[in-house]
């Protein structure tokens, strides 16, 4: 099992094997390199830990500790989090600062727990063989385990091909599942229960906050500072990526700052223009002087790593963007880093998704259903797509009003862009249409909503669902964590430190999206940080070309073949034929073509990489 | 009228549909409420419009009022066809 992670910890590996409990471990050696093997064993021998991730106030916690009469063997993070639990039990895992993973073995009690950081940026993924627990950071070390299968779970098929990303626990495997982010399970006695260790949540609407803008920028800077700070923490060197955008440039001036010596920073740059922010990447590298390299990036690239990148992702994906940052990572590997600072989780705690503006705008529009004028508005919030531009009011009004007679929808912000997305499944076949049974993932997703959901302001609803969904089960997973361990790198992430998550939770709402100004406080915070052309530049997404991109790629043809399909059983072979003509003769510029084209390939691809039953649906609806 | 609107509903099957024929393709159905079309797709159809009929379609014509059912289309197609014998 733990040789099939190796690309996660080539540096060392250990086994910890007691009568009825195995660890494995992979190490990726970045803490107390001389002393930080794994599994770790307290000094009395009763604990083992086998950890992924890090404790980035372990300095801290080992100090108080220290005070507190207790010793360490060696300088490591692991032994940090090994002796609190010992302390404090779960109790521990509010003290920590982090991002992790870990199983730690109760000897004395038989009692196994099993917890993931509160973010979900390092993976977790489980299965049960009878009574016996298996678990990994990937799901491709439990298909090791005899008599674990791999089957496309058709509902959590449905989930990504309506909202990006199947809900924890399921996964893209039927019966293997992944441990929520900030959930603790314990397994003892034959049994195992779970529960949410941690939690996001935001004021009540109408909740006043009576603090300037000024004051809450300087406690964000104070915050974000030594978040950064704390994640320079390493016994190598740490880089950072710089796409051109204020979230990495924020990082990169808050790191170059600190570390003293110059700052090694990274990037994609891309061939076409519409992708492309080198421009922006030359001057945050200019400004900072930072040592910079990058990794150009074209289409055939794109298609050269997608079936590699599948074997990482471990499910489906409907955009090719994780693809260039698989290859940034193995850039940054061979440049000699392995851990890398970058801006993700700013635009999910600050509201600087376009989807946040689209949904203020929606609310806006439908005040006033016959109005000219208020439709105009969604041509300024996506300037770089020029379909939206060319469009009349009454046009723009019809594409953004999915779900607009329904303004109390807990899903309202992101209705049409779910609607959007599940256009792609008019590519099913029948069999997988009659597995489902009219199943619908949106039901799903509200269903798991907390109670008090419906007491917040509509932006910060809209923020939960960012940030507790399609943060963990996307951006951090397929963009994030698979992406860089994919070539043993370990990216970390100043705005996702809890104390800011919880900080940006309770800032007023005027003060994140003011009108149309997206992560306002956070611009006024980082004045004098990052050039004034940075922080005032309209907002890019970051993209990356989709299905121009696999024209030229010679495996595309088979895997999409109406007989490759039809043995997949998940589509409908006439209908994938079709668009695969239409994306050879045409260059689709249609999201739902794309996302379509390149879920329906990296399908097709999950399957004959994983699957060991190809008509498995088939023979389930039969 | 008619060969207009079977010619529409033949291009929104094979490019919005990719063949798919269960779904009502009735004359009256909002291509927009049915979610066949997106931002790309009526720009897709106001492009196969220009080329099949030969009419030229300003900006401001590009409107639900227009484009949003077969049966619009139709209509809009045979008015600009007939404003552009008259003239």
């Amino acid at each position: 099992m733990a040789q099939t992670v190796a690309h996660r910890g080539p540096d060392e590996m250990g086994l910890y094997a007691d009568g009825e409990i195995g660890l494995g471990h992979r190490r990726l050696s970045i803490v107390g390199l001389a002393d930080g093997q794994q599994p770790m064993h307290s000094a009395d021998g009763n604990f083992v830990l086998s950890f992924n991730g890090e404790i980035f106030n372990y300095v801290e916690l080992r100090a108080d500790l220290v005070a507190r009469g207790h010793r360490f063997r060696t300088g490591s993070d692991t032994e940090v989090l090994l002796k609190l639990f010992e302390l404090k039990g779960e109790a521990a895992l509010d003290r920590l600062n982090g991002d992790f993973a870990f199983a730690i073995y109760d000897r004395h009690n038989r009692r196994l727990t099993l917890a993931r950081d509160r973010i979900g940026v390092r993976p977790l993924f489980y299965t049960w063989r009878g009574d016996t627990l298996v678990f990994a950071s990937e799901v491709k070390a439990l298909l090791e385990v005899p008599g674990v299968h791999a089957e496309m779970d058709a509902e959590a098929l449905d989930q990504i091909f309506t909202l990006w990303a199947p809900i924890a626990p399921q996964t893209a495997f039927e019966g293997i599942f992944e441990l929520p982010p900030a959930h603790v399970m314990t397994v003892e006695n034959g049994g195992a229960t779970s529960r949410a260790w941690w939690s996001l949540d935001f004021p009540d609407l109408g909740e006043a906050d009576t603090r300037s803008e000024a004051d809450i920028a300087d406690e964000l800077l104070a915050l974000l500072d030594d978040a950064t700070r704390i994640r320079l923490r390493a016994d190598v060197p740490v880089g950072a990526y710089l796409s051109g955008g204020l979230d990495s440039s924020i990082v990169s001036a808050l790191a170059a700052r600190q570390i003293g010596n110059r700052l090694r920073t990274f990037s994609v740059t891309f061939d076409s223009a519409e992708h492309d922010e080198s421009q922006f990447q030359a001057e945050m590298v200019r400004a900072l002087g930072t040592e910079h390299t990058s990794i150009a990036t074209s289409g055939a690239d794109i298609a050269r790593v997608f079936p590699d990148l599948v074997r990482h992702t471990e499910r489906p994906i409907l955009r090719t963007a994780p693809a260039p940052l698989q290859r940034l990572s193995a850039h940054v590997r061979n440049a000699g880093y392995k851990v890398v600072l970058t801006g993700e989780g700013s635009d999910e705690i600050f509201a600087g998704y376009d989807i946040f503006r689209e949904a203020r705008v929606r609310r806006f529009v439908a005040r006033q259903p016959g109005s000219r004028l208020r439709p105009h508005l969604f041509r300024r919030l996506y300037h770089y797509l020029p379909g939206i531009q060319s469009q009349s009011a009454e046009y723009l009004a019809a594409f953004f009003g999915a779900g607009a007679d329904r303004l109390d929808d807990p899903l309202f912000s992101h209705r049409p862009r779910f609607r959007a997305t599940a256009q792609t499944k008019l590519f099913y076949s029948e069999e997988l249409r009659a597995r489902l049974k009219g199943y619908d993932a949106t039901e799903t997703l509200a269903s798991r909503l907390p109670e008090r959901f419906a007491k917040w302001h509509p932006l910060h609803q809209a923020q939960y669902l960012e940030t507790t969904f399609l943060l963990p089960g996307y951006i951090l997973s397929s963009q994030g964590d698979r992406v860089s361990m994919a070539n043993a790198v370990e990216g970390r992430f100043p705005f996702l430190d809890h104390r800011l998550v919880e900080f940006a939770a309770r800032i007023p709402t005027e003060m994140k999206l003011k009108g149309l100004d997206e992560k306002h406080i956070l611009k006024r915070a980082a004045e004098g940080l990052v050039p004034a052309s940075i922080a005032g530049r309209s907002k890019q997404p970051y993209r990356a070309p989709d299905s121009e991109s696999f024209r030229e790629a010679g495996y595309v043809d088979d895997i999409l073949s109406p007989r490759a399909v039809a043995d997949s059983g998940l589509f409908n072979p006439e209908a994938v034929a079709k668009l695969a003509r239409k994306a050879r003769a045409t260059t689709m510029t249609g999201f739902r073509d794309n996302a379509a084209f390149v879920g329906i390939l990296s399908t097709q691809l999950w399957q004959r990489q994983f699957a060991t039953k190809t008509k498995s649906l088939t023979s389930n609806a039969a | 009228m008619q060969n207009t609107a079977s010619d529409i509903r033949t291009f929104i099957i094979e490019n919005f549909l990719f063949g798919d024929t269960s779904q009502d393709l009735g004359d009256d159905v909002s291509l927009i409420e049915a979610d066949l079309v997106d931002s790309t797709g009526i720009l897709e159809l106001v492009a196969f419009v220009e080329t099949t009929y030969g009419v030229a379609i300003a900006d401001a014509d590009i409107v639900p009022a227009n484009f949003d059912s077969i049966g619009r289309i139709a209509a809009f197609v045979a008015a600009k066809t007939q404003a552009t014998e008259a003239a």
